[in-house]
Formats: structure tokens, C-alpha cells, sequence
């Protein structure tokens, strides 16, 4: 089974969620799919036992053999090649390497190369499989490092992938093909109104969704309101509480000093199986 | 007369930065607000925008197939990179509308369709001038709609002499962050003293540098975990990067977001309007 565990806003508390899932299940692989900054593995504090780069493929244009017909930078969607009378300039940040410019060069001119966007680490804590992607600073493609993320999952574990926020590419690239979604929300205006956008991607995506709210007894009651009409299910309130908080700090997942917490997530993942 | 150019931004989410941005557009006057988080804006809910123009932004296309017309050579299937055909048949979720498939297919049974991606509006709100978008859910391009938000507020801020632009920047450090500070007078990030926000600060820093973009960094709720504050003092100490407000963690922030008003106006005597206005005079200072 694999669950993603998303939010819309930032910092409503997804990782927490995914890393306190994780530590509760058995034979668990939990993959940060939020490579722009990746966090559980600070809750996690993983031995790290593999790092490798993940590259995208631009193209090099043969100054040889290019004859400035600018047909590349015309079928480009991307705006990434500029043809001038004697030069092409390749834009590398914007290239979404599709391949496009080699196959309809006439000249043969275009080839590929790799190009670093930034790396996977792979690791292990206490019985919890990490994989996660880090995407170099200044580097905006964050889509093709999510699917390397993605492309380690093990379908014979218990599958949880932390997304990033944002109701975007990234998260679809993240929850889609997925068998579940968990939702994080904090009971404010902001915490409803990004989960209103966020709950339209998963049911344009078919992805089932249920939702935990975290810092319960803070905001208001119209999250609960709109869940109800919505009919999704709430699968597990978080208190506010200072010691949660507290932890969170510091860097602890909250199920290693409140162990009393992993069965309400072995309850969630009952929930999301019936 | 020069229009300077702010944005606030954080890195890890969640961190206070729209409630930093509502309060200074009502300490600031002649200020043309944005909200470039495009894909979950929540400026709006606290600043009230009375919308003045829409734009519709078509940026993406997507490949739309007649199965009619198709001779099942498998072309597209195998020339697509994003996995985006299987069984000859497109998924529009993973298509990124490069037109491979347009290009290879024999008979012409695939078209491009444009599609639109969302709407960026031109606001007018009590604190001043606002230009901010939705990008619809799900979609690509929240970089490209990004700019647009902020090439409508430079054109606003000339048309009613503005002399600063404040943008409320998305969470993360990739595509429609790089949108969001490319070319600014300052970032100024805002961080909460967790080991995640200080990992996630030393990101966004290192992006800014990278575009060298000059710093400034406030610390939200900074008495939840005063240790891991002094870590951010130290460490932007030790980097040159000064910290120009701490703001006390207090419950009114949250009542005056149910109340729909930014904290500053909400509570102006409380602890966190007084950090905040405080912060600001600092970081204008700065500017």
C-alpha cells in the first residue's frame, strides 16, 4: 500500500505525520518527495549508506554541423534554445528534456548530455527504509528529481511519501499513482482554504483522501465543517500541544516519547484499508 | 524615482511569512502588495482584495489524442520521456505539452490543445495596491505566473508612484521560489527555530546568495525553543547575515487569522505587533 501524506500549506505538520506513520508501521519504506527541503531524514537522523546524482539530459549543439535553421528553438515549449545568426544558446534551467530538438534537427546537429539537478540519499532508522532527494540551491526542476525519488519504491513494503506543500506539479508528481491520500490541515482559514485546492487535485487525480488535523483545539471549527460536507473522512485530530511542539524542535518524531501514539497511526492505517 | 523590491520568504513552510506580509502592508505606505504563492495564496484572506482585472494565463498545452485517426504504430508511446502515453492512450496529468508525440506521429491523429492554467489579478485592498493570481490546482508553470505577478505589480507601482514592492513568497527554494526573488533589493526570510526550519533557513539563504541577493532573517515564535534560536543568531552571525526582529509565539496570532485581519491591525498593542513594527524599522533601515 502506498500513501501519500500531502497538505496544500506549508508546515501544517506533513512530515511529522509521515515520519510518526512510518515509525509505527512494520516493513515500511518512507520516501521525502519535498526535495526542496527534505526534512524527515532531521527527524529520522538516518545512517546514510548510499548518495548518488540524478541528472536530466540537455541537449549540445554541434557548432559543426548546425546550420542556424532554428527550427529546435521553434519546436522548444519550453523557451529553452535561442538561435542567432551564428549561434545557438541553450538555456539548460529551463529544458524539460523532452528530446524534441534532436528529433527535428535536419542536420543531426543536437546530442545530449547530462546534467546534475541534484542527488538521492538512501538510508535507514530505526526500521524505517529512507530514500530522499535533495535538489541542488538554485536549481528550479524539482518534477524529474521527485520521479527518481518515486522510482526507488519497493511495492513489497509499506509505502509513505512525504510531498511537498503547494497544490502544483511537484505534489502531482508526488501523490499520483498512489493508493491513498492523507491530508494534514491545522483548523485556520489558511489550513481550510488550501486544503479546498488541494482536495480538487486529488479527486481530478482518483486518488482517496481522509484528513489528520494537527494542532487541534487552536483556529476554528469550519475545517470539521467542511470535511463533514465534503464527506472525508477526519482520520486522527493532533492536539496543540507544547510538548508535541516541543519535540518537533528538537527533532524527535513524537511516537519515541508518547508511544501510546503509534496505535492511534495503526488505527488511521486500519481506517484507510476498510 | 526607483521602485525597491522585497520578498519574504522561508524555505520550510508554515513559518509565518503571509502573517509577517499583512502586517507590514499596514505599516508601510505607497506599497504595492503580491502574493506569488500562486498554487496556495492566503494573503488575500487577510488583506481582503476588491478585484479590479483578471487575466487569464495560458501557459501549458497538452496533448490530446483522436483515437479515431490513430493507426496504433506506437510512435508517441515511444518517443514520449514523461511516461505520458501507455497503451496509446495520454495521461494530460503527466503530459508537459513538449509535442514530442505531435511531432512523430505519422497521421496526424495528436494535437496540441492550450489550456488555461489559472488567473492573475489586479487588486485594490485598504492597505494599498495588490497583485496577486491562482493557479488552477495541479497545474505547471506557477514560475511563469509567478513573474506575471510581479511584472503587474512593478507596472501598478509606476502607475500610482509607489515606492516599494512587498511580495509574500511560496515555501521550497525551487521554480517559483527562483521566480519570486530573481532580482529583488532583499529577501527577508523568516524562520521558526525547529531543526527543520534552521535546515530549511540555511536553503533559502544559500539560495539568495547564490543569486546574490542581499539577507535579512526575523525568528517567528522564537521563545518556543529559545536553544535552537541562539543557533540561528549564531549561525547568521557567522555567515554575515543579520537578524533584524525575534517575534514571541502567541495564540492572537491565529485568532486575528480566524478574525480575517492581519495581526498588526488586529491587536496593535500585543506582543507580536510590537516585535513586528519593530522588525520593520530595522529592515528599513536596510533597504
Amino acid at each position: 500500500m502506498i500513501i501519500t501524506v500531502a497538505s496544500g500549506k506549508g508546515g501544517t505538520g506533513k512530515t511529522t505525520v509521515a515520519v510518526n506513520m512510518a515509525l509505527s508501521l512494520e516493513n515500511v519504506q518512507l520516501l521525502d518527495c519535498d526535495v526542496e527541503e527534505p526534512n524527515s531524514h532531521i527527524l529520522l537522523q538516518p545512517e546514510i549508506h548510499e548518495t548518488k546524482p540524478v541528472y536530466t539530459r540537455v541537449p549540445v549543439i554541434s557548432e559543426e554541423l548546425c546550420d542556424y535553421c532554428g527550427k529546435c528553438s521553434a519546436f522548444c515549449a519550453y523557451n529553452a534554445l535561442f538561435v542567432a545568426q551564428k549561434t545557438v544558446v541553450v538555456f539548460p534551467e529551463l529544458c524539460h528534456s523532452c528530446g524534441g530538438c534532436a528529433l527535428v534537427c535536419p542536420k543531426n546537429a543536437i546530442t545530449e548530455k547530462d546534467r546534475q539537478i541534484g542527488v538521492i540519499k538512501k538510508g535507514e532508522a530505526k526500521g524505517v527504509e529512507l530514500v530522499y532527494g535533495e535538489l541542488d540551491v538554485g536549481e528550479s526542476m524539482s518534477v524529474p528529481l521527485i520521479r527518481a525519488v518515486k522510482n526507488q519504491m519497493k511495492k513489497n513494503k509499506n509505502v509513505v511519501i512525504d510531498a511537498p506543500p503547494g497544490t502544483a506539479c511537484s505534489l502531482v508528481a508526488s501523490v499520483h499513482k498512489t493508493d491513498y491520500c492523507i491530508l494534514v490541515t491545522e483548523p485556520t482559514p489558511f489550513g481550510l482554504h488550501d486544503l479546498k485546492i488541494t482536495v480538487q487535485v486529488l479527486k481530478d487525480l482518483g486518488v482517496p483522501m481522509g484528513v489528520v488535523i494537527n494542532r487541534a483545539g487552536l483556529g476554528d471549527r469550519k475545517v470539521y465543517e467542511y470535511c463533514e460536507e465534503e464527506n472525508i473522512p477526519v482520520l486522527l485530530e493532533i492536539p496543540f500541544s507544547r510538548k508535541i511542539a516541543e519535540l518537533y524542535s528538537r527533532g524527535v518524531p513524537f511516537v519515541a516519547e508518547m508511544p501510546e501514539w503509534k496505535e492511534k497511526f495503526l488505527e488511521v492505517r486500519d481506517a484507510i484499508k476498510r | 524615482m526607483m521602485v525597491k523590491e522585497i520578498t519574504v520568504l522561508s524555505g520550510k513552510g508554515g513559518t509565518g511569512k503571509t502573517s509577517v506580509t499583512a502586517s507590514l502592508a499596514v505599516l508601510t505606505q505607497r506599497t504595492v502588495l503580491t502574493d506569488c504563492d500562486v498554487d496556495a495564496p492566503d494573503l488575500h484572506m487577510l488583506l481582503k482584495p476588491e478585484v479590479l482585472e483578471k487575466q487569464e494565463f495560458k501557459a501549458s498545452r497538452v496533448a490530446v489524442m483522436d483515437k479515431d485517426k490513430c493507426v496504433q504504430c506506437g510512435k508517441c508511446e515511444e518517443h514520449c520521456r514523461f511516461g505520458a502515453i501507455e497503451n496509446l492512450t495520454i495521461d494530460p496529468v503527466l503530459c508537459e505539452g513538449c509535442g514530442v508525440c505531435v511531432y512523430v506521429c505519422p497521421v496526424a491523429a495528436i494535437e496540441m490543445e492550450k489550456r488555461v492554467s489559472g488567473y492573475a489579478f489586479i487588486s485594490k485592498t485598504k492597505y494599498g495596491p495588490m497583485s496577486h493570481a491562482l493557479l488552477n490546482p495541479g497545474e505547471e508553470n506557477s514560475g511563469k505566473l509567478v513573474s506575471l505577478v510581479r511584472e503587474n505589480a512593478k507596472k501598478v507601482a509606476e502607475k500610482e508612484n509607489c515606492e516599494l514592492i512587498i511580495n509574500d513568497g511560496p515555501p521550497g527554494i525551487g521554480c517559483p521560489v527562483i521566480a519570486s526573488v530573481s532580482g529583488v533589493d532583499l529577501g527577508l526570510i523568516v524562520v521558526e527555530p525547529t531543526l527543520s526550519g534552521i535546515h530549511d533557513m540555511e536553503r533559502a539563504l544559500g539560495l539568495l546568495d547564490h543569486f546574490k541577493i542581499p539577507s535579512l532573517v526575523c525568528v517567528n515564535k522564537y521563545d518556543l525553543n529559545e536553544e535552537n534560536t541562539s543557533r540561528i543568531v549564531e549561525f547568521c552571525g557567522s555567515n554575515g547575515v543579520e537578524v533584524v526582529g525575534k517575534i514571541p509565539f502567541d495564540q492572537i496570532v491565529t485568532e486575528s487569522m480566524v478574525a480575517g485581519k492581519p495581526i498588526v491591525e488586529y491587536s496593535p498593542e500585543s506582543r507580536v505587533s510590537k516585535a513586528i513594527a519593530e522588525l520593520w524599522k530595522q529592515t528599513l533601515k536596510r533597504i
